[in-house]
């Protein structure tokens, strides 16, 4: 065999360059995610809320006007509709959640038969895009054609059921399809931390004769905060978000009784050539997530530094 | 540079002169072309255009951008053009042209337009729609009139009755229709379609004068006029003649319910007749066009092509292809069929069309010559997006909920003057 005296002399300058590689790959195989998470999530945040300072109305312009989209905003009705509404969906859609999610977990965990069926039937609607279950609850909830006329064809005529039609309601129509979509999510999760809990603990709360409510409320669930804080985070940033459920299920209305954030800012920006204005309702639909996650993360932070 | 343009004026005149000859060997007129009609009639018509731009030469770049009633469309052509790259004809209606035309980004069509004659053959309104600072940037293809009644006449024989020619008239009919057990008015809960029933209204019972003061002008003093008031009582009224289902249902739907004499009559634009037309009935006989109660009024809403800045002379020669066959006799003919509109410009042959279309070309004539033709608010002609939505957030608002006139008057004020 004929060695190549290159190789030989190439080998310790290598070494180096493995060294350097083994030390630093995980960094150069994050490198180009974080670049464009910082360019197209980062750079875009920065760049919306300039254009919020901005008079934009088609196209882009970028000679800062202050805080005057942000004065014309607050004082449009709409606006104010929009976010009563997401205050009322958000609330009631993250407490019916959960609550019904963590039932359903602690329900599916006394071992009950056929759990793994029961588990997906329960999990499924997860799977279901917004738009599909706005779709569907519509027709169930429309009175002409679903819940109210059933009811009307098996004789119970007085039956009424108008929620979808009236201004007053509509909103919590939405809160019925995002609950019925999201607290399987829930249970799941749950689900999956109830089975982590030590049956040491549990079998020993029995030796003290507590009764199984009781072992609940006062043993497991308090371990269960974890779930309980992801939970609702997950679920806070989906109500903020929620548009595509508005569009299918009443479509903002009847009237604008029932528009979102999300639909007010997709409204202005893309049919009314309004930028700066959808901009500026962008910033504040933010403002209401950083107003979420901003004590969650400097809770979670100074706990580390304790614990 | 003064030489190149001077050579580009020079070729383009040639080649619109030379049309129907070969004129491949200076320039092959080319157009790119956005749009957002990709269904059905819609569809069929641009298809037609296309054929027709090929068998004369052109080389036809089909860029449509289905969904969102041009939402889509409107994001792409924005970045399209930020990129520089604009496409040479786009399908974009009413202020939104001068919107576009005002950043500089549309052409000079002049020179067809002085060719062809377009000054004599378009109604002033389209004239000012589709002109910028004197010059032609845009080209109609169609006019859909928006004040129509789509009237069962079985329905309406029930309790024996005339068409309406005032709205008190209308009202008289739609409690007889009531006390009868028959829905008056089909309607869709839709912030639109509340805005088209409005429009018809305020043109009915103000005028046009009323109406242009209002939406066009924007006077504060005017939108919270005794009229306006007026105007919002009949709205009231409207909402008492619709049945209870009514939120959220899509127009050709509440069609529907017309054609099936569920309800007697819908307020509608003429796309509402493709919906008749396409189950088999006929005008005149299974249904009526009878235009809502006004003066002689007309609101016209109108689709266009906006033809853009392009620097090649191919894709100049297009434009001006492109341009010169849509406003022309046959394309309007042929294209117009299929939509269910009629041709933009006026003294086309009417014998292919049916007794709606008629109708419709013989009104236009005369409200444009009587001053009591208007462009439709609802449909974004007579204002642009942000006034628009303004007036649908208060109109559907006052539909959907008990808000007084008074109220919705005042809204409505201030409404517009924050979206401007």
């Amino acid at each position: 065999m004929k060695t190549n005296p290159m190789t030989e002399q190439s080998l310790p300058a290598k070494r180096p360059l493995s060294d350097w590689l083994r030390w630093n790959v995980a960094k150069l195989v994050v490198a180009p995610t974080f670049a464009l998470i910082i360019f197209f999530v980062y750079g875009f945040i920065a760049w919306t809320g300039y254009v919020s300072f901005t008079k934009s109305k088609m196209l882009p312009t970028y000679s800062f006007e202050g805080v005057y989209q942000y004065v014309r905003l607050w004082k449009m009705s709409t606006w104010h509709v929009a976010m009563e509404n997401l205050l009322v969906f958000g609330g009631l859609f993250i407490l019916i959640a959960i609550v019904l999610g963590c039932l359903l977990a602690v329900a599916l965990d006394q071992r009950v038969r056929a759990e793994g069926l029961l588990r997906t039937v329960y999990l499924y609607p997860m799977a279901i895009s917004f738009i599909i279950t706005g779709t569907a609850w519509k027709w169930i909830l429309n009175p002409g054609l679903g819940l109210e006329k059933m009811f009307h064809s098996w004789g119970w005529e007085s039956f009424s059921f108008d929620w979808l039609i009236n201004s007053d309601m509509a909103i919590y129509t939405l809160v019925i399809a995002a609950v019925w979509q999201s607290s399987g999510f829930v249970m799941a999760l749950f689900l999956a931390a109830l089975r982590g809990v030590d049956s040491e603990i549990i079998k020993a709360a029995y030796l003290d004769g507590a009764s199984l409510s009781r072992i609940y409320l006062v043993i497991i669930l308090p371990t269960l905060r974890p779930v309980f804080l992801s939970s609702f985070f997950i679920l806070a940033h989906m109500a903020v978000k929620s548009f595509d459920l508005v569009v299918a299920l009443t479509g903002g209305g009847p009237g604008n009784s029932s528009i979102m954030p999300a639909n007010f800012m997709y409204e202005m920006t893309f049919r009314r050539n309004q930028i700066g204005l959808g901009a500026a309702s962008a910033m504040m639909m933010l403002a209401t997530v950083m107003a979420i996650v901003i004590p969650y993360l400097y809770s979670e932070l100074r706990e580390r530094k304790h614990g | 540079m003064k030489i190149l343009t001077h050579k580009l004026t020079v070729t383009t005149a040639l080649v619109s002169t030379l049309m129907f000859a070969a004129v491949t060997a200076h320039a092959q007129p080319q157009a790119e072309v956005l749009h957002y009609w990709t269904s059905g009639g819609e569809a069929k018509a641009v298809q037609a255009l296309k054929e027709d731009f090929e068998a004369n030469g052109g080389k036809w770049i089909d860029a449509p951008v289905a969904g969102g009633g041009g939402d889509a469309q409107a994001a792409v052509l924005r970045s399209r053009v930020l990129s520089g790259n604009p496409p040479a004809a786009v399908q974009i209606k009413g202020p939104n042209i001068h919107e576009w035309a005002a950043t500089g980004a549309l052409g000079d069509l002049n020179a067809v337009g002085a060719a062809e004659g377009w000054d004599n053959v378009l109604p002033p309104l389209l004239q000012d729609i589709v002109k910028y600072d004197g010059k032609y940037v845009a080209v109609p293809v169609n006019i859909h009139r928006v004040d129509w009644i789509w009237a069962n006449p079985e329905v309406l024989a029930k309790v024996d009755a005339e068409p309406p020619r005032t709205w008190d008239e209308f009202n008289a009919i739609a409690d007889k229709l009531l006390a009868a057990g028959i829905t008056p008015l089909a309607h869709g809960g839709q912030p639109w379609q509340d805005a088209t029933i409005f429009e018809t209204v305020a043109l009915g019972l103000g005028g046009a004068e009323f109406f242009n003061k209002a939406f066009v002008e924007k006077d504060p003093e005017t939108l919270k006029s005794d009229t306006m008031k007026k105007v919002f009582d009949q709205m009231r009224k409207m909402r008492g003649y619709v049945d209870a289902d009514f939120p959220g249902r899509d127009w050709n739907l509440a069609t529907g319910m017309v054609m099936r004499g569920e309800a007697a009559m819908q307020i509608m634009g003429d796309w509402a007749k493709g919906e008749f037309v396409a189950a088999g009935k006929k005008p005149g006989v299974d249904f009526l066009c009878l235009s809502t109660p006004s003066n002689g009024g007309y609101i016209l809403n109108s689709d266009s092509f906006a033809m853009f800045k392009v620097t090649s002379a191919d894709d100049n020669a297009g434009q001006e292809l492109l341009a010169r066959l849509i406003l022309g006799e046959k394309f309007q003919e042929t294209f117009n069929l299929y939509k269910g509109s009629i041709p933009a410009r006026m003294g086309v042959a009417t014998d292919k069309f049916d007794e709606c279309a008629v109708k419709s070309m013989i009104d236009l004539q005369a409200s444009s010559e009587s001053g009591e033709l208007v462009g439709s608010v609802a449909h974004e002609i007579a204002a642009a997006g942000a006034i628009r939505g303004a007036v649908l957030d208060v109109v559907t608002e006052h539909f959907n909920s008990d808000m007084t006139s008074e109220a919705a008057v005042e809204r409505l004020a201030e409404a517009i003057e924050l979206a401007e």
